[in-house]
């Protein structure tokens, strides 16, 4: 232990202990970035540098005991039985819940590792009127004892001294026998606590108080509805300033670029291909942005406990539980790490169903798609006076995600057999004022994960759709090159055209073709590809792709894109599985392909039954 | 002899101690969360569709659905204590 270099230090405690606050101040910035929101689902890992040491910090998933009930816990654990065990346990726990957060403790320290008990939310603890004599808890575990304020960061200088400095001794009361008997570790700790702690007074949190209303019959329904509501307001109005100034920025990089650059293949590539790749990726990261800020920030305050509190009665009737919440609302801003979040249900059927119908909930990716088709085919006027056309078919398109995901579930409910109970045994933690610091950091990372990982798909398959749409076979050969102007000869429209008579019962036609094919990459492709496709052959023009589409006429002189294509794409869009990623998560989730080939399918189904119906309904 | 009582059958405010964990899939869990025997626990609010029910239990508050509240055998307290008021 003497070897700083390699000093590993694992974070240990109950959910909504701290231990991500502790460990955002251990670590600032010095962390790996995983790709998960809101509460940790992953071990993480962090360096303290302190003192010209450098000690690696595990973060762990918050967990209740060492015997693992979901596979964010078996994560958690997972340290603990390799062969090479950390250096030192820093377990924090909740002071104002203390026995129950020392059950796993005790469970930890019969594993013989140094340990450190820090004890956070003593603010709490003293409001609620329990005083902790934290030099006879030394005293009485045999271990150092530090008291902090995570959310303030008083009293972590002292723990980063000690962690760079110490040495600290294994735990030595607890670990005598090896019994597993729950009754035995409460006893233990029963008698601790009554030599440490005492209760003065009693007295009433503001949470009782919240919770009245969060969980009240009509009042809580409402406030999650208007909650929900506020989000989606949020998302929309907030981020229409920072995506026009995204917008106008780029079409003034590209006009800019336009008049510098030589003509020729090389500035094509650059303004049709890169440009706009790029632009429609970082054109909705504010969107996303601000969707993973009311995310985390639900889940940090406590409220998304009670939301599933709420709601786990009507979700159990539908195959899924109170747990299914989290995701399914992620679901809203992104399927990946939706799914990635089922990990915290302990039930295999409860998880899988809701694994199977998060990625019906419309993702912030088909949120451009929508953006574009909403505004070339529903008119800005006003209902009710108050209320925006626009903005209510978005809302229904939600709306019948929501619903689809919901009636999938009930389906899969009946197919898929399994024995096991599921149960919903849950904490609800008190309410306390959000961290923003802990939410911005969450929101950063995840805007910044999305960048790169979408922005690399997005990238190449512009780059690539710009050649296939710019160049051709040379007519009446198969090997030969040729740049065509028209996009109609290019490789591209040939395999447009080859798809064509598919696609053509549901209103598409072959450039819609191929943008379906590219949007399998990554929904969002759509807007980039179609950018693309009404840009070849136009470098002078800069015009919005939504008055090149509105142009694009029949024959007959009706226009391509009418109410009953539009429509129909939206349907096709809010149904289809058109995610790579989505399908590589759920095969590393469910650890099968049988799952994400059968989700696959039905959603593909369902995404063409659906349009066809409507395209026919409406033309 | 009182028949035993479970905490699903307790009402809301209803202060008892926890007497037993009957074996079930959800004794470990229950005993984990803090439901073990002596421990005192009350019935606080619903969930608006009347499951689950969240408890006091000692200082913190714990979601149960009903069925896993017949898993614990109670005896309720003669005197009720005004607990968190």
């Amino acid at each position: 232990m003497s070897n700083n270099e390699s000093l590993r230090i694992v974070l240990a405690g109950n959910p909504n202990c701290g231990k991500s606050s502790l460990f955002n101040k251990l670590t600032g910035l010095n962390q790996k970035i995983t790709n998960v929101p809101g509460t940790t689902i992953e071990n993480r890992e962090g360096k303290l540098k302190s003192n010209n040491t450098s000690i690696r910090i595990i973060d762990t998933p918050g967990t209740y005991s060492i015997n693992p009930k979901s596979l964010d816990e078996e994560e958690a654990v997972k340290v603990f039985f390799e062969k090479s065990r950390p250096d030192t346990i820093l377990y924090i726990a909740d002071a104002s819940n203390l026995k129950r957060n020392l059950f796993y403790f005790s469970q930890l320290a019969q594993k013989g590792v140094p340990m450190i008990l820090v004890l956070n939310m003593l603010d709490v603890a003293t409001y609620r009127g329990f005083e902790i004599d934290s030099e006879r808890l030394e005293k009485e575990l045999g271990i150092r004892v530090f008291k902090i304020n995570a959310r303030e960061g008083t009293g972590v200088d002292a723990v980063k001294n000690a962690l760079s400095q110490e040495q600290f001794v294994p735990h030595y009361k607890f670990d005598e026998e090896n019994n597993d008997s729950h009754e035995i570790h409460y006893e233990k700790i029963n008698n601790l606590l009554q030599k440490t702690t005492k209760r003065k007074t009693q007295r009433e949190l503001a949470t009782s108080k919240i919770d009245k209303i969060a969980t009240h019959p009509i009042l809580g329904y409402l406030l999650f509805l208007s909650v929900l509501f506020l989000i989606f307001q949020g998302v929309f109005m907030l981020a229409e300033y920072p995506m026009t100034w995204i917008e106008s920025g780029f079409s003034i990089a590209s006009e800019f670029l336009s008049e510098i650059l030589p003509d020729g293949w090389f500035k094509k590539l650059i303004i049709n291909g890169l440009i706009a790749g790029i632009a429609g990726v970082v054109v909705f990261v504010p969107q996303i942005a601000i969707l993973f800020f009311f995310m985390s920030l639900l889940e940090d305050t406590g409220y998304m406990a009670r939301v599933s509190f709420i709601m786990d009665k009507m979700l159990r009737g539908l195959g899924l539980s109170g747990k299914s919440v989290v995701p399914l609302l992620s679901g809203a801003a992104c399927a990946i790490p939706a799914i990635m979040s089922t990990r915290n249900i302990e039930n295999w059927k409860d998880r899988l169903i809701t694994i199977m119908v998060t990625p019906l909930m419309s993702c912030s990716a088909r949120l451009p798609v929508y953006t574009l088709l909403i505004s070339m085919a529903i008119p800005s006027t006003m209902v009710l006076g108050f209320i925006n056309l626009q903005a209510l078919v978005l809302l229904a398109m939600y709306v019948l995600g929501t619903v689809a995901a919901l009636v999938a579930a009930v389906v899969f409910k009946w197919i898929i057999k399994h024995d096991i109970p599921s149960y919903f045994i849950v904490e609800l933690p008190i309410y306390h004022p959000p961290r923003w610091r802990n939410i911005w950091m969450t929101c950063w990372q995840k805007s910044l994960s999305f960048v790169t990982e979408a922005g690399k798909v997005i990238l190449i398959v512009s780059i690539v759709l710009w050649f296939l749409a710019s160049y051709g076979p040379k007519p009446n050969t198969t090997l030969s090159i040729q740049e065509s102007v028209n996009l109609e000869e290019s490789y591209a429209g040939h395999f447009g055209k080859a798809i064509e008579p598919t696609i053509r019962p549901i209103g598409f036609n072959w450039k819609i073709g191929i943008a379906l094919v590219t949007s399998f990459a990554a929904r969002e492709v759509f807007v980039g590809t179609m950018s693309t496709i009404y840009s070849i052959g136009d470098t002078e023009n800069f015009e919005q792709i939504r008055e090149k589409m509105n142009k694009d006429k029949l024959p007959n002189g009706e226009p391509v894109y009418s109410l009953a294509v539009v429509l129909s794409l939206m349907i096709f869009y809010a149904f289809a599985m058109q995610c790579m990623s989505t399908l590589a998560v759920v095969y590393k989730e469910t650890k099968s392909w049988k799952w994400p080939t059968i989700q696959f399918a039905y959603m593909t189904i369902l995404a063409y039954g659906c349009s066809w119906i409507v395209f026919n309904l409406f033309s | 002899m009182h028949k035993r009582l479970t905490l699903a059958q307790l009402h809301i405010g209803q202060l008892a101690r926890i007497q037993q964990v009957l074996d079930g899939p959800f004794k470990e869990k229950l005993l984990e969360m803090g439901c073990v025997p002596g421990v005192l626990i009350k019935p606080l609010f619903k969930a608006p569709l009347g499951d689950p029910i969240a408890y006091n239990l000692e200082e913190y508050t714990l979601s149960i659905r009903k069925s896993e509240a017949r898993q614990i055998i109670v005896k309720p307290l003669d005197i009720l204590f005004k607990d968190e008021q």
